[in-house]
């Protein structure tokens, strides 16, 4: 490939192919490197990095979640003590670490459906849409995908509030009639939704969906927007149903878009704190914890144990990379790494 | 009905489909920033005001001087502002090199490479809570918006390079060759020629790790103890005092915090959701 556009070059100026033989030396004298050694030397920054705060703590937290590690510890006043699998059978045995994962899961497998299944609507919705119309959709979702987490929860906790929340006055203007048939109750006012993990959860997950969305639609856009319309035109022109065309053209070629996206869906939401942190004041209500809130519990209220911190912290990582070992395999498979 | 007037209908539903999706997305953030000029009147009521009749700025006012946990609102802008610069000067230096590397060079390791990039993402920044805070204490940086910078780094160098990479390697390689021929050194090369073409894609990863940076609560909230060094994350939590909210200072401090970010957002919007996904699907 490059070699074409020399060859083109040196059949214009006689005297280029004399200069390409030099050009390999040339920017070794200019960088007083040796050319093999240059890739190595730009990632050497990158590697330190990479090695002394991810690898190298990762390891740590193991060695760690086989220790007591305690205020002395930390401190530097003793040692920290090898205590084998203590640390793992105090976690399994506590009923909060149950709770926590069971959290965990439903929370992800609740929101990760939900928001492809919202966003994908949506970006199928955009696709249709006219030019501006479209634009002005997607300046509006895109507002909602930046809002930091820690504001996401303090505006869905605002939404939420037992006296002055919107949605308590919402739900007070259905009629009392269907309000007592759905819900059993007409009366919303003074409803606290943040004091129980069940309705805590219902938050968190209203709340996450509205902020993860939209890159789920802007992604599906954009996949829509590569499909040729010529299959479309030939789907059509061969009498396809809608759906045919959809089930046969667009979700294969989608495919890989959605894998990807569902992997990344599955990764940002087993692990989401800050919202989690607001909606909850703070690691407070321990039926509501999940793994990583358990995790930060233990290891940072008083008296922090953080032996058993890190234990939770290898369950959840271990977890995590169950579920994307799939994921990075089909990247390396399909990668032209 | 005639096939014309069922196009109409069914382009006016499609529209309406769109308002709907627009107000749920936009909604809750205009109810924050109106919230946050609201009078205390129109806030503390259990009836509906979509439109403030009375404006304010008292809760921004409130914010800037008597501020929260002993200090204005202003200092935890700063804090912030100083972790996910530094945190971007660092990375997009690191993360150039390691990208030039990847997308121009063929050397032993390099596929490697990119697989370690790849699972070191995966792991959750909560698994790193534990040792990083027992490191940063152990190196002196305990209460140090530096200890942030440095972690900060550490979170979002491996997504950036990966991200980066897909930028450089989309500079046509003859344009650099064309360079060498014409006698410039690689230095001047990266300089003149990859560098200037590189450099939206750079914006781009910069600013999602500026993103990453500003809105990072775990590590903030046990690596600094002094209010003085809380980030704007931390400082907002300390609006949930015990005698009830101040849902209007809260609220002002939020639209301070989120302004900046949605400001990067849409500016970089079209690019980061390609880096995104092309980072992931094509790699």
């Amino acid at each position: 490939m490059t070699n074409t556009s020399t060859i083109a070059r040196g059949g214009g100026k006689p005297s280029a192919p004399g200069r390409r033989r030099n050009s390999p030396q040339r920017p070794a004298r200019a960088s007083g490197l040796p050319p093999w050694v240059i890739p190595y030397v730009l990632l050497v920054p990158g590697l330190v990095v990479i090695a002394g705060l991810l690898l190298y703590p990762l390891f740590q937290m193991i060695v760690i979640s086989f220790q007591k590690v305690g205020i002395p510890q930390i401190n530097g006043k003793k040692p920290a003590a090898w205590v084998g699998w203590d640390n793992y059978t105090k976690v399994l045995d506590n009923e909060i670490f149950w709770s926590s994962l069971r959290n965990t899961v439903v929370f992800a497998a609740v929101t990760v459906t939900l928001t492809l299944v919202l966003g994908t609507a949506v970006g199928a919705l955009l696709n249709k849409l006219g030019k501006k119309m479209s634009t002005v959709v997607v300046v509006g979702i895109m507002s909602a995908w930046a809002v930091p987490p820690v504001a996401q929860g303090v505006i869905w906790r605002w939404l939420f509030d037992a006296d002055a929340g919107m949605i308590n006055w919402v739900l007070n203007l259905l009629p009392d009639w269907l309000s007592s048939l759905l819900f059993g109750r007409a009366d919303w006012t003074g409803e606290p939704w943040l004091n129980d993990a069940l309705t805590i959860y219902l938050v968190l997950i209203i709340c996450v969906v509205w902020a993860s969305f939209p890159f789920i639609a802007v992604s599906v856009l954009a996949g829509l927007k590569g499909i040729p319309t010529e299959l479309y035109e030939a789907a059509r022109v061969d009498g396809s149903t809608p759906w045919r065309t959809f089930r046969k053209i667009t979700f294969p070629l989608l495919k890989p878009v959605f894998s990807v996206l569902t992997i990344l869906s599955i990764i940002w939401n087993f692990k989401v704190f800050s919202q989690l942190y607001v909606l909850m004041n703070g690691p407070t209500n321990r039926e509501a914890f999940n793994l990583s809130m358990f995790s930060f519990a233990e290891a940072f209220r008083s008296p922090p144990k953080m032996g058993t911190g890190a234990a939770i912290a290898v369950i959840l990582t271990l977890l995590l990379l169950v579920v994307t070992a799939v994921y990075v395999r089909q990247i390396v498979k399909t990668e032209e790494m | 009905m005639t096939p014309i007037a069922r196009k109409r209908l069914g382009k006016v539903a499609l529209n309406a489909a769109g308002v709907l999706v627009f107000i749920f997305a936009v909604f809750p953030v205009y109810w924050m920033v109106s919230t946050s000029f609201k009078t205390n009147d129109q806030i503390f009521t259990t009836e509906f005001i979509p439109f403030p009749t009375e404006l304010t700025l008292d809760h921004l006012h409130r914010v800037l001087t008597e501020g929260v946990a002993g200090n204005s609102i202003w200092l935890y802008m700063r804090n912030s502002a100083i972790v996910a610069l530094g945190t971007v000067v660092i990375g997009a230096v690191f993360a150039l090199l390691a990208a030039t590397a990847i997308a121009r060079f063929a050397f032993k390791g390099r596929s490697s490479f990119l697989v370690l990039l790849l699972i070191v993402q995966m792991i959750p920044a909560e698994a790193l809570l534990i040792p990083l805070f027992l490191n940063v204490k152990r190196l002196g940086l305990y209460d140090q918006l530096l200890g942030l910078i440095v972690i900060n780094v550490g979170l979002t160098l491996p997504f950036g390079i990966w991200m980066l990479r897909t930028f450089v390697a989309a500079v046509p390689k003859s344009l650099e060759e064309a360079a060498w021929i014409d006698g410039a050194s690689r230095f001047t090369t990266f300089r003149k020629v990859l560098f200037p073409l590189v450099a939206p894609g750079l914006v781009a990863t910069s600013i999602f790790s500026f993103i990453t940076a500003w809105n990072e609560l775990i590590f903030a909230l046990i690596l600094m103890s002094d209010s003085s060094g809380y980030t704007m994350p931390v400082a907002l939590q300390f609006f949930f005092g015990q005698r009830g909210t101040d849902w209007g200072a809260i609220m002002a401090g939020s639209t301070m915090m989120t302004i900046p970010v949605v400001v990067f957002f849409l500016l970089v919007q079209r690019r980061m959701v390609t880096g995104l996904v092309a980072g992931a699907v094509k790699g």
